[in-house]
């Protein structure tokens, strides 16, 4: 071999294409934007149009994102807008569905308990966790700073 | 009688591949090869309930029907070499269970194909056995849950990621006949150039089939003049290129005679497929289905097979380990 180690991987590296960036960072752009323009409109629809009061109607939305990412996952069509949109389907709520529903339904032949059960979190699993974790980090932040007498 | 050639090649003296058959997947019966695979499946499934079982009856349905091509039955088949990329093989095993032939397993990840094929010569040439079968498949979704995400995951693949061929390939060999013999066998060594992307394969593989084809034409004193045609697995569109970039800087120019399988069996920009195709049977159905009929149709004579292959596994992944890899070379000639 005519390349050490380090040189061989500065080669390969230089041979290999990289992600199309720009036009991913746009498609991103584009469908998580529609994706939150949807969201706001169930918002105004919940709250305006039904009358629900605020904080119903954004747990309200959430559902019904969650539902319809899900629903996407399950018709084979949520995998196929990502492809696309990246982390513009990744990063909202539905994203997250689909990261639960993915592996529940290739999971099901292993069976209901250690197959679709235990794998549902395969993927999300890491996200509660250290969203979670977080979350309870910022709280008690929160709560010293309220005995300090200060405010956020 | 001394058949040793050099530390990884052999001379292998009357033994040849007397039937093939491949069976593929749906989005392999739509690429440009389509009409020389035998079978192509109507989905995923194939009647079966799990994806791992449609690639155990892929093997099954391979073996059978290559024996059955030449009036054979299981009968006559005294060693069967076979395996895949699920766990365990549990491919091969639970595919060939029934069949009653005398089974040894072998991982060689994607390199399978050529790895059954080598060892199955060498036991018959050494008059171990009179009739043995190679056998290897790969399944896109098997090896998607195993390797990577549950299909309907919403996630983008790289541009050097390699898309895994739902497949079959089974080769029939036999001492004294066939129309394609088997004349040399160069063993690999692994590779390991410190490369840890697991989407990249091709440059992973490239210098494992760098090593070995260097080391076929090197311990046998040729060139690739000699062959019609030399073929890689799966090192896709960057493998290839970066292969045939190492050899050039070593004087060996296989520029005008070389092809991978990898680039050959789907139309890569229309069929989305990244940086090519990948898996065991990828060289196991573009061989078995494509390159020995054409072997036997005489439009090529001479044919050196390299199957390469990825020896990592998702564990090793995760642990931030290097790809070890490695490359098999099997040299057939039509018989005159």
């Amino acid at each position: 071999m005519q390349y050490s180690k380090k040189e061989y991987l500065d080669y390969l590296n230089q041979k290999s294409p990289n992600s199309t960036i720009i036009k991913d960072i746009i498609c991103a752009f584009l469908v998580g934007g529609i994706i939150c323009v949807i969201g706001q409109a169930f918002y105004d629809l919940y709250n305006k149009a039904f009358g629900i009061d605020e904080e119903t109607a954004r747990t309200a939305v959430s559902v019904t994102m969650v539902f319809l990412g899900a629903f996407l996952t399950g018709i084979n069509v949520y995998g196929k807008i990502a492809k696309y949109a990246g982390a513009g389907t990744l990063v909202p709520i539905t994203g997250f569905a689909n990261a639960i529903v993915s592996p529940a339904m290739e999971f099901k032949k292993e069976g209901l308990v250690l197959g679709l059960a235990a794998k549902m979190f395969v993927i999300a699993g890491p996200v509660l966790v250290y969203g979670i974790t977080a979350s309870a980090f910022v709280g008690v932040i929160y709560y010293i700073i309220g005995l300090m007498g200060g405010s956020l | 009688m001394n058949n040793k050639l050099g530390k990884q090649t052999v001379k292998i003296n009357d033994v040849g591949i007397i039937s093939s058959a491949a069976i593929v997947g749906e989005k392999e019966g739509k690429g440009p090869l389509a009409d020389s695979f035998d079978i192509v499946l109507p989905d995923n499934e194939w009647n079966e309930k799990t994806w791992e079982k449609t690639e155990s009856k892929m093997q099954r349905e391979a073996v059978k029907l290559s024996l059955t091509k030449i009036g054979l039955t299981t009968e006559n088949v005294d060693r069967i070499f076979s395996g895949d990329l699920l766990n365990q093989c549990i491919g091969a095993a639970f595919g060939l269970r029934d069949l009653d032939i005398p089974y040894y397993g072998i991982y060689g990840a994607c390199s399978t194909m050529v790895e059954g094929i080598s060892l199955a010569a060498q036991i018959i040439d050494g008059g171990f056995a009179d009739v043995a079968a190679a056998v290897t498949s790969s399944h896109f979704c098997t090896a998607e849950r195993q390797y990577r995400n549950p299909l309907e995951y919403g996630g983008q693949r790289t541009p050097s990621a390699q898309w895994t061929v739902t497949g079959a390939g089974s080769a029939i060999l036999k001492k004294g006949e066939g129309d394609v013999k088997v004349t040399h066998i160069t063993a690999g060594k692994i590779v390991d150039m410190g490369v840890k992307d697991a989407n990249n394969m091709g440059g992973a593989m490239a210098p494992a089939a760098y090593s070995t084809i260097k080391a076929h034409f090197k311990e046998r004193n040729i060139s690739p003049s000699e062959y019609d045609l030399i073929v890689t697995g799966d090192l896709g569109k960057i493998g290839a290129e970066i292969l045939v970039e190492l050899l050039q800087k070593d004087g060996i120019d296989i520029s005008s005679n070389y092809k991978d399988c990898g680039c050959m069996i789907y139309n890569i920009e229309e069929q989305d497929v990244h940086a090519g195709a990948s898996g065991c049977g990828c060289i196991g159905s573009v061989l078995c289905g494509y390159l020995l009929p054409l072997m036997k149709k005489k439009e090529i004579s001479s044919l050196l097979a390299v199957g390469t292959g990825a020896l990592l596994s998702p564990t090793s992944t995760l642990q931030g380990e290097t790809v070890p890899t490695i490359a098999h070379a099997v040299s057939l000639k039509t018989r005159e």
